[in-house]
């Protein structure tokens, strides 16, 4: 497997970051960025990244199941991260996650028929103080209200 | 990032830069004593360098608050093995937010926070684990670094000074245990996060089993200042064992949610009043999470007090991570304590069996509360299983779920009674088996 040339000047980088014989430290940064290309860890990835990193397959599907950023299964062209934890649930957080479900007729984790949007209901992403807080793949979104989220989610539909 | 403007009642330290236009560019950095700390420290003996930190009080503001100028003492500095710096900027701590403002409006702060930590213990690499979610702040973290290494104040022969030091990122995947440091090492070697059997502590054996110096994005941040104008200066602006200026991120019912710098032992009431705008109108506080989501809630009528560890121990509660949650009267304690617990649920690794099990009842059992169809004996349930879980764990993870729901059962007991099952128990039938017919 070949990835693009900039993530793989990125890949040889990071296998430089660590101490000679450590490679295998490079196995979750390399799993996230590699992700972000491919679009899920695929078997093909999977094995691919193993042997990258001097590993065995199972150790780094062991690892996948463990992080909760790391998914074997495709996710939408924009996965939505909607934040319910205690900060955000006081000011309106679950109201944003409730509508965004009923909205997109699908739950935690689930894509939209059109593979336009995934949607995961998440614990706290750091926006405490500027809640109820989302994010769309990696972007943050500040002091959402119901109508932003209802016009972001047309939008996000529009540019599948 | 809608970051607030700074409060006059602020005391503006480690947040002097972060109004600065092109804040984390490293000129704007130089322009205002950037690598001034740095410079003098390469200049300083290792002693010196950690007396310092040690006279400044300074303690760890990632959670536990442990003195960071003894914590750098303990790394064997004759050992052959090979030393590292690592900084943890896992920040997930639910209420927690302010290790991004430092990487995102002064990240070369936390690289010179970082080149002392270095010196001070011999270190020539380190890296700087951040979460997954904050992406935007690996790149600028990433295009800080790269600065640095041009302008040498990374790499081999740090501006001359023939000490050569090594800094990357490297990001995590999603999971708050990760953020516990033996879990966050595990992870840092391409693991999961499952925590290590301590001692040996991370100063002893952490990072690829060598000395490792292991703090928070903030301590690492604090360091800089000290160096420049010294230990008792620090320690002058906090109480007597703690030294500094901490960030506050102030979330939940206030008219002015921010993040705000205030001297350790700042009253905990000026700062929901004055620099969070206060409640909302009409609004009346009921309670207040004082350092993030694992410790003990406070009564409204406890929170007159000032923020420092001893203070707030005093009050059954902790500093902890400088998350403040702040619950007006229109909480519902009882999906509060259940959105609580649902957290650490999600986030426990599975290693022990107190924490794995019994987070999972804790969420079960306050579910049926909270829907309404719990009996008596639950609310009995939670706090005896959250009592049986503390102590009992691995890692602090399994005390951090119990903390806060035994202090929510214990002080807000009558809602949790409110909102039991309406049904009549007959004489000497058993409660439990109530919940079958409702
Ligand atoms: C479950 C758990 C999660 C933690 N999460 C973090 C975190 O996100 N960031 C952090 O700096 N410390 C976190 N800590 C505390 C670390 O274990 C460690 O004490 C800290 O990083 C040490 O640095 P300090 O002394 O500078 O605070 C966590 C601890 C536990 C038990
Ligand atoms: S207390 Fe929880 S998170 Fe910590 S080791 Fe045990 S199961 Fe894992
Ligand atoms: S609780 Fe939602 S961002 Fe922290």
């Amino acid at each position: 497997m070949t990835f693009s040339p900039e993530l793989e000047a990125r890949l040889a980088k990071m296998l430089e970051s660590y101490p000679k014989g450590r490679e295998r430290a490079a196995l979750i940064p390399m799993l996230m960025y590699t992700q972000d290309e491919v679009g899920h860890i695929s078997k093909e990835l999977a094995e691919e990244v193993a042997k990258r990193c001097g590993v065995t397959t199972l150790q780094v599907e062991e690892v996948v199941g463990f992080y909760t950023m790391l998914r074997t299964k495709k996710m939408g062209k924009t996965h939505l991260q909607i934040c319910t934890n205690i900060s955000c649930l006081l000011v309106g957080g679950d109201e944003l996650w409730q509508h965004a479900s009923k909205k997109l007729g699908i739950g935690h984790n689930q894509v939209t028929a059109d593979g336009s949007i995934s949607l995961e209901e998440v614990e706290c992403i750091g926006a405490c103080s500027w809640a109820p807080a989302i994010q769309t793949n990696y972007d943050f979104h500040h002091y959402v209200t119901l109508d932003q989220l209802d016009k972001l989610i047309d939008d996000l539909r529009r540019i599948q | 990032m809608p970051y607030n403007k700074p409060h006059p009642a602020e005391t503006i330290i480690i947040s002097r830069r972060f109004h600065l236009p092109n804040s984390a560019s490293i000129d704007t950095f130089l322009a205002h004593d950037g690598y001034k700390a740095a410079r003098k420290a390469l200049d300083m003996s290792q002693d010196d360098i950690i007396n310092e930190v040690k006279k400044s009080n300074l303690r760890g503001r990632g959670g536990a608050g442990f003195p960071t100028g003894m914590k750098w003492g303990f790394v064997p500095r004759q050992s052959p093995k090979p030393k590292y710096i690592v900084v943890n900027a896992d920040e997930s701590e639910p209420g927690t937010c302010k290790d991004r403002l430092l990487m995102e409006f002064d990240p070369h702060r936390l690289i010179e926070g970082c080149l002392i930590a270095a010196k001070a213990v011999g270190a020539h690499q380190g890296w700087v684990y951040i979460r997954g979610e904050y992406r935007y702040l690996i790149d600028i973290m990433d295009k800080a670094i790269a600065e640095a290494y041009k302008a040498n104040w990374l790499g081999k022969n740090v501006q001359g000074t023939g000490f050569d030091f090594d800094l990357s990122t490297h990001t995590g995947a999603g999971a708050y245990e990760c953020g516990e440091e033996s879990a966050l090492l595990e992870s840092l070697e391409g693991k999961r996060g499952q925590p290590r059997i301590r001692p040996p502590f991370p100063a002893v054996s952490g990072a690829f089993q060598c000395p490792t110096i292991l703090n928070n994005v903030e301590t690492f941040c604090a360091v800089p200042d000290i160096i420049l104008n010294g230990g008792d200066w620090y320690a002058s602006l906090g109480v007597p064992r703690a030294g500094g200026t901490r960030l506050l991120c102030i979330s939940g019912h206030v008219q002015s949610p921010g993040v705000f710098e205030v001297p350790i032992g700042f009253p905990m009431m000026r700062a929901i009043n004055e620099m969070a705008g206060g409640l909302r109108p009409g609004r009346k506080l009921k309670a207040v999470i004082p350092g993030g989501s694992s410790c003990p809630v406070l009564k409204a009528d406890e929170c007159d007090l000032p923020m420092d560890y001893d203070s707030l121990a005093k009050a059954g509660s902790m500093l902890g991570s400088g998350g403040m949650v702040i619950m007006d009267d229109s909480t519902d304690m009882v999906k509060a304590a259940l959105r609580i617990i649902k957290f650490y649920q999600h986030e426990s690794c599975g290693w022990c069996i107190p924490c794995r099990e019994g987070t999972l009842w804790l969420k079960k059992i306050l579910t049926r509360l909270d829907d309404g169809i719990g009996v008596r004996s639950d609310i009995d349930l939670v706090g005896e299983l959250a009592e049986n879980m503390l102590g009992r764990t691995f890692c602090p993870l399994g005390d951090a779920a119990a903390l806060p729901t035994i202090s929510i059962v214990k002080k807000f007991r009558a809602e949790f009674e409110a909102r039991l099952a309406q049904v009549q128990v007959p004489a000497g039938v058993s409660e439990s088996l109530v919940r079958i017919h409702v």
